[in-house]
């Protein structure tokens, strides 16, 4: 399998990942690499083989609809990168709202 | 007396209890040891004046006679584990200054059992990394030169820096993280002991997710007995971590207390045999069996047939999984933000400038491999190789009681070696691997020094929860080895 530039810039832009135009055919070339040494799993005959997701073969546990924790919007602001605006700045613990720039015109 | 730096923690345990030494002077001692020992960069945040008064809280509570197990002993903390009030950065300029508001399962363990934190040391980039190297606040030296040799060597990864603070006796314990290896090679590397427990003994909640089906938190110390101890301390059920073990538990530490191993059968898998392994550690493998053996084990011969099919499937399930877990950081909610003109290119210029090389090589690997049209071909197979390695496990356990094998493939190598080709670097950890995609618990154990002096471990692999005979088997390697190097200098 060999990726090229194209598919770099494809697949950063699925990660919103922004790459410069002159790292993605170095990119493209060192992930090629990756995927001709992946490729070695197409030996392994995996016909009817259960895939594997997670070791632990416990049922995901369940519990009661209840709130159990809650009133902490200060800390939950508290490391917002764009600052944060509090509906009540006299009691942050009131709520407030995670700043990004303008999405609707 | 010997140097309060020098004693391990089941020797600092007992002074305390003594009141041979306070747990402020304790803390002292070693903090002195942070500042003497800084050039090896083996910490991102030093945090003296919480483990002073961490310390003074220790004594006070040594002095009602409330001791914890680990109370008034000093640890290092991988940056990876958020610490209420202490910057966490996962090594990553991402997340420089983030101050998490809540502290993570396994450190309120630790606290809860009397420890003292140091600190909170450097790693790989979000763990990923085998030598240290990726980490946005710079490498960490390992304290190990060869001999005549003055060249930096690194420390292993992704846990270099808290494998790096107890080779260096900055600290007599430390917390790692294990996803393919991470606390298993770094501790071979420094010439210490390094335990990963069984997938689920230790909550991960508030540990900086990377690979969440892989990753597990696990002590690192100077003997077996001491990374007993402070699993007992870390480990129990968490229902904040939905994969965390409902199970009670055992005393480990007197597991580690107890060599005796006679009649375990301790199986060797042929495949583990590979090209590449340093002659000498093929050499200290079959010593090491001898030794078991010595003490009464029985070599088993037992096959693991997927073994060499590990390494390529966890770095299709690892980086895929990675890739959704960094989904997080956008610059919205918390780390750093680099703006745009608007909400997607705030994004992109934020993870773009934010993620190092190896951690962007890695989410673009996973974005691929869970995009439209090649899952199945990628990470289904991935998952299903996954399943058949976990298979080979279950029937060589059948066989034996525990699996010996190499923890590395080589010694330490220099700063910047098997930089060029991810791959080359890939492959140290195809020991480590494979049991991390079973969820298996292993421990790395000093073995030996090679020609140039530095120091090789052996793995022990154990079954699903049976720590305690990992431990017994750890034990008794650790004895009849006799590791007693110490890095020049420290």
């Amino acid at each position: 399998m060999s990726l090229d530039k194209d598919t770099v810039a494809r697949i950063a832009r699925l990660a919103r990942l922004k790459v410069p135009d002159e790292e993605l055919a170095p990119l493209a070339g060192e992930l090629s690499g990756i995927f001709a040494w992946i490729e070695q799993l197409n030996e392994v005959d995996t016909k009817n083989v259960e895939p594997m997701s997670s070791v632990s073969d416990v049922t995901l546990p369940m519990r009661a609809d209840k709130v159990t924790d809650g009133g902490v919007a200060a800390k939950v602001l508290a490391n917002a990168p764009g600052g944060a605006v509090y509906v009540d700045p006299s009691d942050k613990n009131a709520g407030g709202f995670f700043t990004v720039p303008k999405v609707l015109e | 007396m010997a140097a309060l730096t020098d004693l391990t923690i089941a020797q600092l345990s007992a002074t305390l209890a003594k009141k041979e030494a306070s747990a402020v002077e304790v803390a002292d001692a070693h903090l002195k040891k942070l500042d003497e020992h800084r050039a090896l960069n083996a910490f991102i945040t030093e945090t003296p004046d919480k483990a002073r008064e961490m310390a003074r809280a220790s004594d006070d509570r040594r002095a009602r006679g409330e001791a914890g197990l680990l109370e008034g002993v000093p640890l290092a903390i991988k940056d990876l584990f958020c610490t209420e009030g202490v910057q966490t950065t996962a090594g990553s300029q991402i997340l420089k200054g983030f101050v998490p508001q809540y502290e993570s399962t396994v450190t309120a363990n630790l606290w809860k059992s009397g420890a003292v934190m140091v600190g909170k040391t450097n790693l790989d980039e979000f763990a990923m990394g085998s030598s240290n190297m990726t980490s946005h606040f710079g490498g960490v030296e390992n304290p190990w030169k060869r001999k005549g040799d003055n060249r930096k060597l690194v420390p292993g990864g992704s846990s270099g820096g808290s494998a790096a603070a107890v080779a260096a006796y900055m600290v007599p314990g430390s917390t790692g993280t294990d996803t393919g290896g991470s606390i298993r090679q770094p501790a071979a590397f420094c010439g210490i002991v390094g335990l990963k427990p069984t997938y689920g003994r230790c909550s991960r909640w508030g540990v900086v997710a990377f690979a969440s089906s892989l990753d597990q938190p696990g002590p690192f110390a100077r003997t077996v007995e001491d990374t007993a101890l402070m699993l007992q301390a870390m480990s129990g059920h968490d229902p904040k971590d939905s994969t965390s073990a409902p199970l009670p538990v055992p005393d480990f530490a007197a597991a580690a207390r107890d060599p005796g191993i006679k009649g375990m059968k301790v199986g060797i898998p042929k495949e583990y045999r590979v090209d590449g392994t340093s002659e000498e550690i093929v050499a200290l493998w079959a010593r090491g069996m001898d030794m078991l053996k010595a003490a009464g084990a029985e070599p088993v011969e037992v096959s693991l047939p997927h073994t060499k099919y590990a390494l390529p499937a966890y770095y299709i399930v690892a980086p895929a999984e990675c890739s959704s877990n960094l989904a997080r950081y956008d610059g919205v909610r918390f780390g750093q933000r680099v703006p745009g003109k608007d909400l997607t290119e705030l994004y992109e210029n934020t993870r773009g400038a934010g993620f190092g090389k190896e951690t962007r090589r890695r989410i673009l690997i996973g974005t691929y491999v869970l995009s439209a049209g090649y899952y199945d071909a990628y990470y289904k197979k991935a998952q299903q190789i996954r399943a058949l390695i976990a298979r080979d496990f279950k029937e060589a356990f059948e066989k034996c009681d525990v699996l010996l094998t190499p923890t590395a493939p080589t010694a330490a190598f220099a700063a910047g070696d098997k930089m060029d080709d991810p791959v080359t670097m890939y492959l140290n950890d195809m020991f480590t691997i494979p049991a991390s995609m079973a969820g298996l618990p292993g421990i790395s154990v000093p073995a030996g020094l090679d020609k140039d002096g530095l120091p090789l471990g052996l793995q022990l692999i154990g079954r699903a929860f049976d720590e305690e005979t990992l431990l017994r088997g750890a034990a008794a390697l650790e004895k009849a080895a006799a590791f007693v190097g110490r890095p020049a200098g420290y």
